[in-house]
């Protein structure tokens, strides 16, 4: 049973006078657990698809399900219930909320999103913040660390609620090569223990062998399917 | 809710000038119609007190059609036998009157032996009067603050006029009931401070020179002065008092009495609700600077969050929360600014007491400032505050979570 299933799915939108056709006849599947990165040029249409599988926009033509669900029925209240419960975030800019330390960034899904009990809540931290090795700066604020180590809380607190997938759009490129991998190897790492798909977006070549499949766009069509040298799984298109 | 109010605190801590001056500015808002209201509040407390206190009572009752024509003294719409018998019974059952005080109020002409005019006279008991209206006495410009038969006390301008000076003897005339005339001397032995309203350049005399004058055979009175123990309770006693006196009917079945606050009497109501029309002008104010503040910060506050915002709403944050989040922010601004207005404005009131500030009111000379601010009020205009605050920051809370996550993220 796939993860993500998307058949045919396109995106157009009005920008002023003119019609962009950002996605055109997207058709794959992504299984439970996988490493998957979509990679392109800039205006490929990465962000477009990533936010389309992140329910936070809906493909104009096509289907799209994600975790059984179709993302085209989600109203605005309903998409956020289940991005909550199914889906985590990592940001390119991190987007950590400036007024939390590091530990109450990665409690915010668990306390305001999924509003689980204090206890499970402080579980559920410690054990983040021990395996993205940011214990130590637990009660820091984000302007306090380092882009490496905001990345590695954003990967916390995509993790924390234990979503079925994370998404993460272009998640090293704020970051130099050594910590860029070295997060990359934190998002493989996190996958093996929590067995959640990742999916990211990236134009870094380095980092883009990383991933166990890479799907590669190219004006909004996807051009190919390949393994990466992280994965043994081969698609063509 | 913990939570987001923790979050809301600490994003108003983030940008602490801009909170700090929008708390002042609505702090000061608060202070200033606090010292506005206390202050007015204090002139108006003063002149109901002066008005009650020194000519009107709390409260009057009259036969039945005397009000509508108190402008002719009408003898025949005095109260007299069993209506004044049971008026007298039933003031003096109700525990909350501290003193009653009757009056016989006739037109009279008022002679120096040289020259003649008109004067309206109030034939009192001195220690009743005294005990209903007890700043009669200070009204005295010149003489003693006893009446005892055979004295008058006039008013000050009819003195000037006339060039009457205490100890003087006047002769006072007047018509009685039955159309005969009749006279009598008296001796001034006092001078009266004129007074805006009802009786206020009225003489005083004893009720039983006025009585002789008036060749009254029994007790009547035109008008009785009530003053109570606890003027708040006011309204509440004059609507008990109207339903008693109401179930007293004369024989053709229609009531005997009629009953009036003082605010039905006194031209002095009419500023005691431009005072409040004022006081509310005043709220209305301190509303729009609320609004105005709390609004503008909101905005800014949703626009330099904008990517948080989206954030929040990408990985699952419901909008509600969000506007919560939002609301929550503008509601602390209102309830620090009013805190800290409340309590600046009530240290200024009492430092306002402490300075004892004298002012002059007509004749009165020396009073003191006595500003003070209910309890109520300090609630009402904080809640007014709050209120405000929440309303302002409805609109840009709205606006915040109403936002779409793409676009918000992807803002710049």
């Amino acid at each position: 049973m796939n993860l993500v299933t998307a058949r045919d799915i396109g995106k157009e939108y009005q920008a002023g006078e003119i019609r962009v056709r950002a996605l055109v006849g997207l058709s794959f599947d992504i299984a439970p657990a996988s490493f998957v990165s979509f990679v392109g040029p800039s205006g490929s249409g990465k962000t477009t698809l990533l936010n389309l599988i992140g329910c936070l926009d809906t493909p104009t033509s096509g289907t799209l399900t994600v975790a059984d669900t179709d993302v085209r029925k989600l109203d605005r209240r309903a998409g956020a219930r289940f991005r909550g419960r199914n889906i985590g975030f990592i940001f390119q800019d991190f987007n950590l909320l400036p007024v939390l330390t590091v530990a109450e960034n990665i409690e915010y899904p668990l306390q305001l999103v999924l509003e689980l009990p204090a206890a499970e809540r402080r579980r559920r931290v410690r054990a983040l913040l021990a395996a993205v090795e940011m214990e130590p700066q637990a009660d820091k604020y984000p302007d306090q660390i380092s882009g490496g180590q905001k990345q590695r809380v954003a990967v916390a607190r995509a993790l924390v609620g234990r979503p079925k997938l994370v998404l993460a759009d272009e998640p090293t490129a704020n970051l130099d090569h050594q910590t860029a991998m070295r997060v990359i190897d934190l998002m493989k790492r996190m996958r093996d223990e929590f067995a959640t798909t990742f999916i990211f977006s990236t134009h870094d070549p380095k980092v883009v062998g990383e991933a166990e499949i890479i799907h590669t766009l190219e004006d909004g069509r996807l051009l190919k399917s390949e393994n990466g040298t992280g994965g043994h799984h081969a698609q063509s298109v | 809710m913990h939570n987001l109010f923790k979050i809301a605190l600490r994003n108003l801590l983030r940008y602490r000038r801009r909170t700090l001056l929008t708390t002042s500015l609505i702090a000061i808002g608060v202070v200033f119609v606090l010292l506005f209201v206390a202050v007015t509040g204090s002139f108006k407390n003063m002149m109901i007190a002066q008005t009650t206190d020194s000519m009107l009572g709390h409260l009057q009752v009259h036969r039945k059609g005397y009000v509508a024509s108190i402008d002719n003294l009408p003898l025949n719409l005095n109260l007299k036998g069993e209506g004044l018998a049971k008026l007298e019974k039933i003031l003096d059952g109700r525990p909350e009157v501290e003193a009653w005080s009757p009056r016989i109020k006739f037109g009279a002409m008022f002679s120096t032996f040289v020259e003649t005019t008109n004067i309206r006279l109030n034939g009192i008991n001195p220690a009743r009067e005294l005990a209903t209206v007890p700043l009669l006495a200070a009204r005295l410009l010149e003489g003693e603050a006893t009446l005892d038969p055979g004295r008058i006390w006039i008013p000050e301008l009819l003195a000037r006029g006339m060039k009457v000076a205490v100890g003087d003897t006047v002769v006072v005339v007047a018509t009685n009931q039955d159309g005969s005339v009749n006279g009598r001397q008296l001796v001034v032995a006092g001078i009266l401070e004129s007074a805006t309203g009802p009786g206020g350049r009225d003489g005083y005399l004893h009720i039983e020179d006025a009585a002789a004058i008036l060749r009254l055979t029994a007790p009547e009175t035109s008008e009785v002065a009530i003053r109570l123990h606890d003027f708040k309770r006011l309204p509440a006693f004059a609507a008990e008092l109207d339903v008693l006196l109401a179930q007293e009917l004369n024989q053709q079945g229609k009531p005997i009495y009629e009953l009036h606050t003082w605010e039905k009497l006194s031209p002095f109501y009419n500023i005691a609700r431009m005072i409040e029309v004022m006081t509310f002008f005043v709220k209305l104010m301190l509303i729009a600077i609320v609004l105005v503040s709390i609004m503008n910060v909101m905005i800014m506050a949703v626009y330099e969050r904008i990517r948080e915002i989206g954030t929040m709403a990408a990985i699952g944050t419901l909008p509600g929360r969000i506007l919560a989040m939002f609301m929550l922010e503008g509601f602390s601004l209102g309830v620090v600014g009013a805190a800290g207005g409340g309590l600046f404005g009530l240290l200024l009131i009492k430092l306002l007491n402490l300075a004892e500030i004298s002012y002059d009111f007509g004749r009165q000379q020396g009073l003191i400032l006595q500003a003070e601010i209910a309890w109520g009020e300090l609630a009402l205009i904080s809640l007014i505050v709050v209120a405000g605050a929440v309303l302002a920051s409805l609109q840009p809370a709205f606006k915040a979570s109403r936002l779409d996550p793409i676009k918000a993220l992807r803002h710049v």
